[in-house]
């Protein structure tokens, strides 16, 4: 049976991984090849990595750090961040990574998602969409690192994507970030229900029970997690950690117990 | 020595890594003038089957592979796309395969789905084996890592080595003599893959 998946979602500004709250204060947590080496040695998943600046700065790709990363990881990986034509992400895809994140250049241009496929392959083309709750409590879509505002509505973007058809969404809410107080699971129900590519969910993962309770809402599900595995203890110091077996085994009875 | 062939489709480098950390030299396979100077071979592959077997094509190396696999039997393995060009045909395009193992590429179908995520098949599943020796030592309730929509659909069943089950049960290994095929990532896959690879390396005669 086909199990959820369990993924470190780490950040990148200026070849260096950092975490923030809510897109903010980013803090330095140390070196992105050292923390793929301990995440190959704890069997993870898969990985995600998202260079947060590249598009608010309107950078190219760091190819040369992308090369060290996907050299070094034995597990998939997921590269975003600052990609905006089919070059940048053959060239990424050539360099070793699975699947390429896009997100500011769907909303300018959404053809790009079939030209992607058409080189790369529908399953690696992976969309991300950050969200933010406003005062009414409204769901909208930002894009460049949550700066800018989408005028373009959730459930129409979605529907959309849906159309199209891409190789999985990944939903980063603004408002959990890095806040460790659990997922936003109203916002993970509204996007299931719309979309039926592989759908993770990003922002908020408070613990391991947390996660498990997600993955056993929606039964295969990619629960991406920041903060959780890259701190420990009440004043988060900086440690690399991952899922333990007692969780990994509860994991694994899920996706057993589940039927077609 | 393992070849590895670069027709500039799939994660050449992954595969290198893995082997070089076995301490099993590789090479890279860039032309036909490189293919008889390995005595086992890799066929890595990502993408869409008309843009691999396409590159396969303007690399020249079809003839010298062609040769090499199917009149001197050197040991090939292929990985997903690289794989799926070894059918004669695929649903996803319209150019031939390499035609190595009767069969052809399907699409999952997704009118039998009635469950989300429907396309792509994305992440670790598990896999069922018949007794071969490249399964040796392999976890099968861990399984490998699997990115795709389209699969392997051998027209002979004893050509098939391995299923998975993804809403229904599909091909996801398949082997003819000295010809092998695996839809799962091995190179990202773990333990499970490190294992396969040291399995494919050790393969004296098919």
């Amino acid at each position: 049976m086909l199990r959820s998946r369990v993924i470190p979602c780490l950040l990148l500004q200026n070849k260096g991984l950092v975490k923030t709250v809510n897109f903010k204060d980013p803090k330095y947590v140390g070196d992105p090849i050292n923390a793929v080496k301990i995440f190959n040695e704890k069997g993870v998943d898969e990985l995600i990595f998202l260079d947060i600046d590249a598009s608010s700065t309107d950078t190219e790709p760091d190819y040369a750090l992308i090369e060290k990363i996907a050299n070094e990881c034995r597990m998939p990986l997921c590269y975003g961040g600052g990609i905006k034509s089919v070059e940048q992400a053959q060239k990424i895809i050539k360099l070793g990574a699975e699947k390429v994140a896009i997100s500011s250049i769907v909303f300018d241009c959404s053809e790009i998602i079939d030209e992607m496929a058409a080189v790369i392959g529908r399953q690696s083309v992976v969309v991300v969409i950050d969200i933010k709750k406003n005062l009414f409590g409204k769901y909208e879509i930002y894009t460049h690192n949550g700066k800018k505002k989408i005028k373009q509505g959730l459930d129409k973007t979605l529907s959309i994507l849906e159309e199209i058809g891409i190789g999985e969404l990944v939903i980063n809410s603004i408002d959990c970030d890095g806040e460790m107080k659990g997922y936003d699971t109203n916002l993970a129900d509204r996007v299931r229900d719309l979309v039926s590519c592989p759908l993770t969910i990003l922002g908020g993962a408070s613990s391991q029970e947390n996660i498990l309770n997600l993955i056993e809402r929606y039964k295969v599900i990619g629960a991406a997690v920041g903060s959780l595995f890259v701190f420990k203890g009440i004043y988060k110091a900086v440690l690399i950690n991952y899922l333990d077996n007692n969780y990994r085994d509860k994991i694994f009875k899920i996706a057993g117990e589940r039927k077609n | 020595m393992i070849g590895i062939i670069d027709y500039g489709s799939g994660n050449i480098q992954a595969i290198r890594n893995i082997y070089r950390g076995l301490k099993i030299e590789t090479f890279i396979v860039k032309g036909p003038q490189d293919v008889p100077l390995a005595t086992k071979l890799v066929l890595p592959g990502v993408g869409a089957f008309d843009e691999a077997i396409g590159k396969l094509d303007q690399s020249g190396l079809r003839s010298a592979l062609d040769n090499a696999v199917l009149q001197n039997k050197v040991p090939v393995m292929g990985i997903c796309v690289g794989m799926q060009i070894m059918a004669d045909s695929s649903e996803e395009g319209t150019l031939k395969g390499l035609g190595w193992i009767p069969g052809s590429v399907k699409c999952f179908d997704i009118n039998q789905m009635n469950t989300v995520p429907k396309l792509p098949h994305m992440g670790w599943n598990d896999i069922s084996f018949s007794e071969h020796r490249i399964f040796d030592g392999i976890d099968k309730n861990i399984g490998f890592y699997f990115l795709h929509s389209y699969f392997f659909y051998a027209d002979k069943k004893k050509d098939v080595i391995a299923t998975s089950c993804y809403q229904n049960e599909f091909d996801c290994a398949i082997n003819n003599e000295n010809i092998f095929g695996f839809q799962f990532h091995p190179e990202k896959s773990h333990a499970n893959g490190i294992r396969l690879f040291k399995n494919f390396s050790d393969i004296l005669q098919c």
